[in-house]
C-alpha cells in the first residue's frame, strides 16, 4: 500500500484536478452560447470602470456570434497589445497617439463613437483655489500652491501612459510647463500608476486633486461617495473623444478584420449610438458617454470619422 | 473595520447560495493552478530526485541557483511568458497569449523552482544509513530512489502544497498573460484585484475567504491521500 505513495498522490492530484475541470468548464450552467470564436478586444479603463462594457458586450456577442474577450487596458498598453497583434481591435482615446499608430500600419478603419469631458477634481475647500479657472491656470496654481504646501495640496496623476494621462501632459504643456519638470518638482505630485477607478478612490484618500473624465467620476461617487467634489470642468481642452481602431490584418495576418469592423460599424449605428446616450441615466441623472454625433464644437472629429461605415476588407 | 465584517458576511453569502459567477471564478482558479501543480510535480519530482541521486560537477551551484529562483517576482516570470506567447514573440504563432492555458504554463513555470528546490531538500532529509542497507541488500537505483522518496513523502507532499499555494494565490502573472477576461482567464486573485480597484472591498474580501477556503479543502484532501 505505502509502495507507491507518491503516485497515488499524483494520482489524487489528477482527479482533483479534472473535478475542478469539471467545475472550471459548467458548459450546463453557462448557455451563453457555444464559443464559437473568440474576438478579442483592449479598452480603455474608463468604459469598463463605468459599466459600459458589460452592457454591451452581450449584446454583440449574440449579434455577431462570438465570444468577446475584454482586456482592461489604459491605451499606452492598448496600442502596445495592437502592434503585438495580442487584440483584434482597441478601443482607446489619444488622438496623437491614435494617428501615430495609424501611419505606422498597425491600425486601420478608427471611428469615433462617444465622447465626454475630464474634470478636475478635488477637496471641496479647494486650497489651491482653482476654482472659476481655466484647465491650464488651474495647473498653474497647483503647481504652485503643491511646492508651497506640499501636505494640503497634492495631485495624483495616472501616470500610465494612458489617454487620460496624455491629456494631462496636454494640459501641462498648455500651460507653459516641461511635464519632466513638474513630475520630479516635489511629493505633492504623485504618480500612481492605476487605471481611473483606482485612480480617483487613491486621490479620494488624499483629498488631493485629480484629472478625470466626467463617467468614471459620477460611476464612482454613486458607489463609493467620493469626497473630492469637480471643481474645473468647462474647458474646450477637455474634450474627450473615443475612437475604436481595427487591428490590421497586413501587420498581424491573425487579427480578425470582420468581426473588427462589425463591432466598429455597430458601434457606431444608431442602435448602439442610442444606448450610448442613454447608458447610466437612471443611476446618475443623465448618460455617462455622449454619442458622438452631437459632438459640434472646436477639436470635434469631422463628420465622415463617425457617419462612413468602415468598408468590407478584400486584402491587398 | 465594518469592512471585514461585511466581507465575511458577503463570503458566506456568496458560498451558500452558490453564486454563479463566484463558483465559476473559484472553479477556474482551482483548475488552472491545479492543472499547473500536477505538470510541474510530474516534471519536477523525478528531476529532482535526479539532481539528487546523482553526483556531478557543478551541483551545488545548481541547487544554489534553484533556490535562488523561490523568490523570482510572479510579474517576472509573467513579464517572461507575455513576450514568449505574445503574437509576436517567439511562440505567438500558437495563439495561446490571454487564454487559460497559458495561466498554466506560467504558474508551473513560478513553482518549478520551489517544487525542485524543496523535494531536494526533502530527499536530503532522509537519512544516510538507509540508502546504504538498501544498496546493502541489492537494492537496484531506481529501488533505492522510490524507496527514499517513500521515505520522503511528508517532506515532498509539503513541496507540492507549497507550490500550490503559490500557484493559486499569485496575481502578477495571472493577469499580465491572463488578461482578466470575464468568463475566460479571470481568476479568484485577479477578480480580487479588479473588485478592489472598483472599490468593491466586501466583494473583494469575500473573494480572499473563498480562496482560502479553496486551499483548506486542498490541504485537507492531499493529507487525506497521503494518510493512506
Amino acid at each position: 500500500m505505502k509502495r507507491n505513495i507518491i503516485v497515488v498522490i499524483l494520482a489524487g492530484l489528477v482527479v482533483i484536478s479534472l473535478l475542478a475541470g469539471m467545475v472550471g468548464c459548467p458548459s450546463t450552467e453557462y448557455p451563453l452560447h457555444d464559443p464559437l470564436v473568440r474576438f478579442r478586444i483592449a479598452t480603455t479603463t474608463s468604459l469598463y470602470d463605468t459599466g459600459l462594457w458589460y452592457h454591451l458586450e452581450p449584446i454583440f456577442e449574440e449579434l455577431a456570434n462570438v465570444e468577446m474577450d475584454i482586456v482592461y487596458a489604459g491605451t499606452g498598453i492598448a496600442l502596445e497589445y495592437g502592434r503585438r497583434g495580442d487584440v483584434d481591435a482597441i478601443i482607446v482615446h489619444d488622438r496623437a497617439r491614435e494617428d501615430e499608430f495609424i501611419a505606422d500600419g498597425y491600425g486601420i478603419n478608427r471611428r469615433n463613437f462617444a465622447y465626454n469631458f475630464f474634470l478636475i477634481a478635488g477637496p471641496a475647500s479647494d486650497p489651491a483655489g482653482i476654482m472659476g479657472s481655466t484647465a491650464a491656470e488651474a495647473f498653474e496654481k497647483l503647481y504652485d500652491a503643491g511646492l508651497n504646501d506640499p501636505d494640503t495640496v497634492k495631485f495624483v496623476s495616472r501616470g500610465d501612459d494612458s489617454g487620460t494621462h496624455a491629456k494631462e501632459k496636454l494640459i501641462w504643456s498648455q500651460a507653459g510647463f516641461d511635464y519632466e519638470e513638474v513630475r520630479n518638482s516635489g511629493q505633492w505630485y504623485v504618480e500612481v500608476g492605476r487605471g481611473m477607478g483606482p485612480t480617483l478612490l487613491m486621490a479620494n484618500e488624499m483629498q488631493a486633486y485629480v484629472l478625470a473624465d466626467i463617467s468614471t467620476f459620477l460611476a464612482y461617487n454613486l458607489k463609493s461617495g467620493l469626497d473630492i467634489v469637480p471643481i474645473v470642468d468647462e474647458d474646450p481642452i477637455f474634450l474627450n473623444v473615443y475612437a475604436a481602431i481595427a487591428i490590421n490584418p497586413e501587420a498581424h495576418p491573425g487579427a480578425k478584420i470582420d468581426i473588427a469592423n462589425q463591432l466598429i460599424n455597430w458601434l457606431i449605428s444608431a442602435e448602439v449610438q442610442d444606448i450610448i446616450g442613454t447608458y447610466g441615466s437612471v443611476e446618475y441623472g443623465r448618460s455617462l458617454f455622449l454619442p458622438i454625433a452631437g459632438c459640434d464644437m472646436p477639436g470635434c472629429p469631422p463628420v465622415e470619422d463617425y457617419t462612413l461605415p468602415v468598408p468590407e476588407y478584400t486584402g491587398n | 473595520m465594518t469592512e471585514l465584517w461585511e466581507g465575511l458576511v458577503t463570503a458566506v453569502k456568496l458560498i451558500i447560495s452558490l453564486d454563479p459567477e463566484v463558483m465559476q471564478i473559484a472553479g477556474r482558479s482551482l483548475a488552472i493552478s491545479l492543472t499547473a501543480s500536477l505538470l510541474a510535480s510530474l516534471a519536477c519530482i523525478p528531476l529532482a530526485s535526479l539532481i539528487h541521486f546523482r553526483s556531478f560537477p557543478g551541483k551545488r551551484v545548481l541547487v544554489n541557483i534553484i533556490q535562488t529562483l523561490f523568490s523570482v517576482p510572479t510579474v517576472v516570470v509573467g513579464l517572461f511568458v507575455f513576450v514568449l506567447f505574445s503574437s509576436a514573440g517567439p511562440l505567438g504563432g500558437l495563439s495561446l497569449i490571454f487564454t487559460p492555458t497559458v495561466m498554466v504554463i506560467g504558474q508551473a513555470i513560478l513553482i518549478t523552482p520551489i517544487l525542485l528546490g524543496l523535494t531536494i531538500s526533502a530527499l536530503s532529509g532522509v537519512d544516510r544509513a538507509l540508502v546504504d542497507t538498501a544498496r546493502a541488500l541489492g537494492a537496484s537505483g531506481g529501488q533505492t530512489a522510490i524507496i527514499i522518496l517513500r521515505e520522503a513523502r511528508y517532506a515532498v507532499l509539503a513541496a507540492v502544497i507549497m507550490a500550490f499555494g503559490r500557484a493559486i494565490s499569485e496575481v502578477g502573472l495571472a493577469i499580465m498573460v491572463g488578461g482578466n477576461i470575464r468568463g475566460f482567464t479571470r481568476v479568484i486573485t485577479t477578480a480580487i484585484a479588479l473588485e478592489t480597484s472598483k472599490g468593491e472591498l466586501e466583494l473583494a474580501l469575500a473573494l480572499g475567504i473563498i480562496l482560502l477556503a479553496i486551499a483548506l479543502i486542498v490541504n485537507f484532501a492531499l493529507n487525506r491521500i497521503q494518510q493512506r
